[in-house]
């Protein structure tokens, strides 16, 4: 079978899905007609009409409101924002009545927010952010952000599935980068499981997204350079966390670096590296380190972005200064 | 507003009164007689409300629709057992008239374990897509673009059923209400968006909410029909809502429905609105409460008799009273429940090590006296101060 890229796996994960489930509709910005702004939803219009593919008024919480609603009613709406930065616009909506539906009203709420997220592609502050972290520490939703095109097809078909709100990162970098063999058959990806990207011995490498790609070659520079084994797992899911696949690395390697390209303060390396602390403390052979952004807005420039972003080298600087303490 | 009296409801054979054959609206004899069995209902519900929150039973908040019983109630009259209704604070009779029952509404406000959200929120804030009323969050305007969505998948659907939400002349100043409503708009969704004009959003009049005349003006910027009634004359109500339920039935999409009303209490029990000018509260009591006018209309002009007014009255006063003592009964919840539910899978919570293998987190549930209240100057609390800031 012929290689899809990551943009391609996503849309044919949405063809799938709704082929095998009337229930399941697109709606956003632009996806209708002109395809959305990446073409993640070309050709679906023609494939299944503008009442399963609807190009809405913009407006965020109206739309992220009206799945929820929808989804109360049995279906299985899958939003698209048309840049992920947009959808602080709707972060009432998802963490103040989504993510709370079942809990306090026994309301499902099964629905996918799905958009293009991150840098690396000079998009300026509003094109290319990481807002993960603000809706994980929300209780009700599910948040993953695949790296590989397999995983890309495999999270979306179960986040769809799911019976409740999955935010579904998508990185922009990645869209038309990576490629891969789709597994065949209904390939669905389970929620909540890490990869283990690259097995290895003296340390490990924590990450997700892009950032992946990035500490894999990290990995291989180490290796060749320094003759270090270096683990990368990729936690696919960042709400639920795959606490064993944490642990088990932690005590394999003892020597943990967790990167990502959100910023410091408040993103997820800080409660990954809470977790590690109170579970594995005693496996710990050096202090957990993190490779991050910087704590600014994303700049458009390209050595402000470049400056800004965790890069291959930081990841290898920060990996020897690990596995030398 | 001027009522139309609309058709002559014929009644097989029975022995009516002389002139209780022009009912308005439509509505037969038993219906007028319902509008005032779910208005009475609501008030006296309310006051109950009133004496078990005195009783310190009432955990939270207590909120009235004292004065608005008939937008409520004649509003939701208007729908079919399978339309559904996202109801405010103010909207306890729309409640009622869609199935919620008293003793429902007495377990939430007392947080019991076995009321609709088994504790987990407060007053009328809960729902249920079975009876067709979804319960509404605190963020006000929210449920605008959530009841876009439920009346979208009606129309994708092909089903003849009909969406109503309610909002405050306060929540019309928020970005989902306008979100809401034009995308319902655009994609003609079976919507009512009823708009309770009762003067003040908490403390904010509505001249300070918003430079339009009346919110009907806004339904021309959306490009769908507006229309406004006298929200305390029952049967007004009805029949203004019913037309736009006519017509979002008929597949002609969204309405906006203003009803003019008067919120005679505060925000909360525990507002003193002091902000309101003097004499208008009572002005309102005096000249426009909407029981008092329906009533003088049952009897004057349709031909009710007293007793079949205070026979309904009677039946409430047993039913609320009833409802009172079941809920009283009621158990809390217990606390481990409260890491139920989050998510469908996992379907619970693990309790954080500190809190394993205890049942409960303290000995009494009872709020601390001061609670809230520590000053950081000199480390003294203002009791008495705090009571109820959740409301």
């Amino acid at each position: 079978m012929a290689e899809v890229t990551y943009l391609e796996a996503i849309r044919e994960a949405l063809i799938e899905e709704m082929e095998r489930d009337t229930n399941v509709f697109c709606l956003g910005e632009d996806i209708g007609a002109y395809g959305g702004a990446f073409k993640a939803t070309e050709g679906l219009l023609d494939r299944f009409g503008e009442q399963r593919v609807i190009d809405t008024p913009i407006s965020e919480v109206g739309i992220v409101g009206a799945a929820a609603g929808a989804a109360h009613m049995g279906m299985r709406p899958v939003v698209e924002m048309q840049f992920i930065d947009f959808i602080a616009n709707a972060y009432d909506m998802l963490t103040n009545y989504v993510a709370t539906a079942r809990y306090r009203a026994m309301l499902p709420c099964p629905m996918v927010v799905r958009g293009p997220s991150g840098g690396y592609v000079r998009g300026g502050p509003f094109h290319s952010q990481n807002p993960e972290a603000g809706f994980i520490h929300t209780p009700g939703l599910k948040v993953v952000y695949p790296a590989t095109a397999e995983d890309a097809k495999g999270l979306l078909k179960a986040a769809i599935r799911d019976d409740d709100c999955v935010l579904f990162f998508e990185h922009k970098y990645l869209y038309r980068r990576i490629k891969a063999t789709m597994p065949s058959g209904d390939h669905v990806t389970p929620i909540g499981k890490a990869r283990l990207a690259r097995e290895g011995r003296d340390l490990s490498i924590i990450t997700y997204a892009a950032t992946v790609w990035k500490a894999l070659e990290a990995a291989e520079q180490l290796e060749r350079e320094d003759g270090l084994s270096v683990e990368v797992v990729d936690l696919r899911s960042l709400s639920p966390l795959d606490d064993d696949a944490i642990m088990s690395t932690t005590r394999k390697t003892n020597r943990v670096l967790i990167v990502h390209e959100d910023t410091r303060t408040g993103g997820i390396a800080g409660e990954i590296t809470a977790r590690i602390n109170e579970s594995c403390f005693e496996w710990l052979d050096a202090p957990v380190l993190r490779v991050t952004a910087h704590d600014v807005p994303l700049p458009y420039a390209p050595p402000l972005e470049d400056f800004v972003l965790p890069q291959t080298s930081d990841i290898v600087t920060a990996a020897r200064t690990l596995a030398a303490y | 507003m001027a009522t139309r009296v609309t058709g002559t409801a014929k009644r097989g054979g029975a022995k009516a009164p002389p002139r209780a054959d022009a009912h308005p609206a439509g509505l037969t004899r038993a219906q007028l007689l319902d509008l005032y069995y779910w208005m009475r209902l609501t008030r006296t519900l309310e006051e109950r409300l009133v004496a078990l929150y005195r009783q310190t039973k009432v955990v939270g908040g207590l909120f009235r629709s004292l004065g608005q019983e008939a937008d409520a109630v004649g509003s939701a009259f208007a729908l079919r057992r399978e339309d559904v209704l996202s109801p405010l604070i103010r909207n306890l009779g729309s409640m009622l008239v869609k199935g919620a029952t008293p003793v429902e509404i007495l377990r939430q406000y007392m947080a019991k374990g076995d009321s609709p959200t088994r504790g987990r929120e407060l007053n009328i804030h809960f729902g249920d897509t079975e009876r067709g009323f979804i319960g509404q969050i605190s963020p006000l305007g929210d449920m605008v673009p959530v009841m876009a969505g439920v009346t979208l998948t009606f129309k994708m659907r092909g089903e003849a059923r009909v969406g109503l939400v309610y909002v405050g002349d306060g929540a019309t100043s928020t970005g989902a209400f306008h979100e809401g409503i034009n995308f319902a708009a655009v994609q003609r969704c079976p919507l009512v968006v009823v708009i309770e004009n009762n003067g003040y959003a908490y403390s904010t009049p509505t001249h300070k909410q918003t430079l339009a005349k009346q919110f009907i003006d806004k339904a021309i910027g959306y490009g769908i029909p507006g229309e406004q009634a006298d929200g305390n004359d029952v049967i007004a109500t009805y029949e203004v809502t019913k037309r736009a339920v006519d017509r979002a039935r008929a597949g002609e999409g969204v309405s906006i429905v203003e009803l003019m009303t008067y919120r005679r209490k505060g925000h909360a029990e525990h507002d003193n609105q002091s902000y309101v000018p003097s004499g208008e509260i009572d002005k309102w009591a005096r000249e426009n409460d909407p029981i008092d006018r329906y009533i003088a209309r049952l009897r004057s002009e349709l031909g009710f008799g007293e007793g079949e007014l205070t026979e309904i009255d009677a039946r409430v006063r047993r039913e609320v009273d009833e409802a009172t003592e079941v809920a009283e009964q009621s158990p809390a919840p217990e606390p481990l429940d409260a890491l139920v539910g989050v998510y469908a899978e996992p379907p619970r919570e693990e309790p954080l090590w500190f809190r394993r293998g205890k049942r409960a987190a303290v000995e009494t549930n009872e709020r601390a006296e001061g609670w809230g209240t520590f000053s950081s100057s000199n480390g003294s609390t203002k009791a008495g101060q705090v009571a109820r800031e959740n409301d």
